[in-house]
């Protein structure tokens, strides 16, 4: 049992990606255990979001493995490098969420609509069981009043914790956020981690992609810093947020992003 | 100027161009429709394909595109039945050809909204575990639709005007019924001015009826 709970629910093991000859990942390696917040901060074209991508495997990965649940990601096995089925695929990804930038909410569905879809589809609840536990999830996000609002009659805040509500609502393994609240207006920003904070407190484990320094160093377990492809540091908040950091790049990253924060 | 117009034996005759314009509506409904089915499944197969389907229906397209469809309608109803061993009636004939040919043009209005459909969508649909059948019937298609409504009703209604073409091959739809009346009465001016205002009237009608469902729509975007 202790066992089962110790063993990593995410482990990246030596994952390395190439976009034509750009090595955008080289042998990333990272853990996220269960009931962990890790979030990974890095410089732009550092591979943190293609890294967030590949672990439900939006974006293939050329070599190394992922393992969600003891699961290989994507390729049947480590050794073949053999792509799942799109079925197999698709259900993989329904055990993990994701919220995106975007929101990429579904324009033609009301915000319940856009929760009840991979409710109905993939889980093959009923109409009223989604219905009511896409309420329930609406509810959570402070906007139970809207489940009938189509997308573009939310605000990006609104928008975005309907994305949440719509990862969430399947119930998944981990959440991945991927620089969640980038695309809002700052006053938003708020209610948006919030909602993050609160899942965090239920234990739900997830990893995330941000900028929002403060934020991290509230809510993350660890923190992964990555640079060029590759984790370049990972430790407690206090201590990759230090100032002092031995890190060379970190240093540098932390005293180009304060400058332009602050 | 010594023509008065006289439009009693216009009326005498109406029957022909009432008739005529119905039987318009019918091909052009079923053309399309059959267009639709034909620009669909070749659209969401060319999105999907490798280059060899791509460039078989790209081949189609073309031909298509660049063959007058007067042309087309002459092939079909003269030259294939001279070739193959088939059998079929004018309007039959020409039903064939203009469901070919809306059917090439719908591919690329289908095609290009597909393909307008933002990525991000997608990748949500991936991310909740939809299969690639349920992104393309719960995701995809809906945007596309969106996206396309507009260009869709242009067609729609330059389809209608197609059926014209018909009555080179002795189809009763409405222009067929004109020029019968105007070679059983000579009122050249009369028969055409009160075709032309079926026409627009009714070209009018549709595209009122389209714009009311593209604002449906769009309303709930």
């Amino acid at each position: 049992m202790s066992d089962a709970s110790n063993a990593a629910l995410l482990d990246v093991r030596d994952v390395s990606k190439a976009f034509g000859t750009v090595e955008v990942l080289r042998a990333v390696s990272l853990e996220v255990k269960r009931g962990e917040v890790v979030t990974i901060i890095g410089p732009s074209g550092s591979g943190k979001t293609t890294l967030l991508r590949c672990v439900n495997f939006l974006e293939s990965y050329d070599s190394g493995s992922i393992r969600i649940d003891g699961k290989e990601v994507g390729y049947r096995d480590a050794g073949t490098r053999q792509r799942r089925s799109e079925r197999d695929l698709a259900a993989m990804r329904a055990e993990t969420g994701m919220v995106f930038q975007s929101f990429n909410l579904f324009p033609h569905l009301t915000a319940a609509g856009n929760i009840m879809l991979g409710l109905r589809k993939v889980r093959g609840k009923s109409e009223a069981e989604a219905r009511k536990i896409a309420e329930h999830w609406l509810g959570r996000v402070g906007l139970a009043h809207k489940a009938d609002s189509l997308p573009a009659e939310l605000s990006g805040g609104q928008q975005q914790r309907v994305g949440i509500a719509r990862a969430v609502a399947m119930e998944p393994k981990i959440l991945l956020l991927d620089e969640i609240t980038s695309a809002l207006d700052p006053e938003l920003v708020g209610e948006v981690l919030a909602v993050v904070r609160s899942l965090a407190e239920d234990g739900m484990t997830m990893l995330m992609v941000t900028h929002e320094m403060a934020f991290a160093r509230d809510a993350s377990s660890r923190i992964v810093f990555m640079a060029d492809g590759g984790v370049s540091a990972v430790g407690p908040p206090a201590e990759i947020l230090a100032t002092e950091a031995s890190n060379e790049r970190l240093r540098s990253f932390l005293a180009r992003f304060r400058a332009s924060h602050f | 100027m010594g023509y008065t117009l006289n439009f009693n034996l216009i009326w005498r005759h109406f029957d022909k161009l009432w008739g005529g314009l119905l039987l318009s509506l019918e091909l052009a409904v079923i053309s399309i429709a059959i267009g639709i089915v034909i620009g669909l499944v070749l659209a969401v197969w060319y999105v999907s394909a490798g280059r060899v389907v791509r460039s078989i229906i790209a081949a189609y397209v073309e031909f298509i595109r660049n063959v007058p469809l007067i042309l087309l309608v002459y092939l079909v109803f003269y030259g294939l039945p001279t070739v193959v061993d088939i059998a079929y009636s004018a309007p039959t004939s020409f039903v064939a050809t203009l469901s070919l040919y809306s059917g090439a043009y719908l591919v690329e209005v289908f095609r290009s909204g597909l393909e307008a459909v933002p990525r991000g969508q997608l990748d949500a649909g991936k991310a909740i575990g939809l299969t690639p059948w349920q992104r393309l019937i719960h995701v995809r298609l809906p945007t596309m639709l969106r996206i396309t409504l507009p260009a869709l009703s242009n067609t729609f209604l330059s389809l209608f005007k197609d059926t014209s073409v018909a009555s080179v091959i002795s189809v009763p739809e409405l222009t067929y019924g004109a020029q019968w009346i105007n070679f059983n009465t000579f009122r050249i001016v009369e028969v055409y001015l009160v075709t032309t205002a079926m026409y627009l009237l009714t070209g009018y009608v549709l595209l009122f009826a389209l714009r009311l469902v593209e604002r449906r729509f769009r309303a709930a975007r």
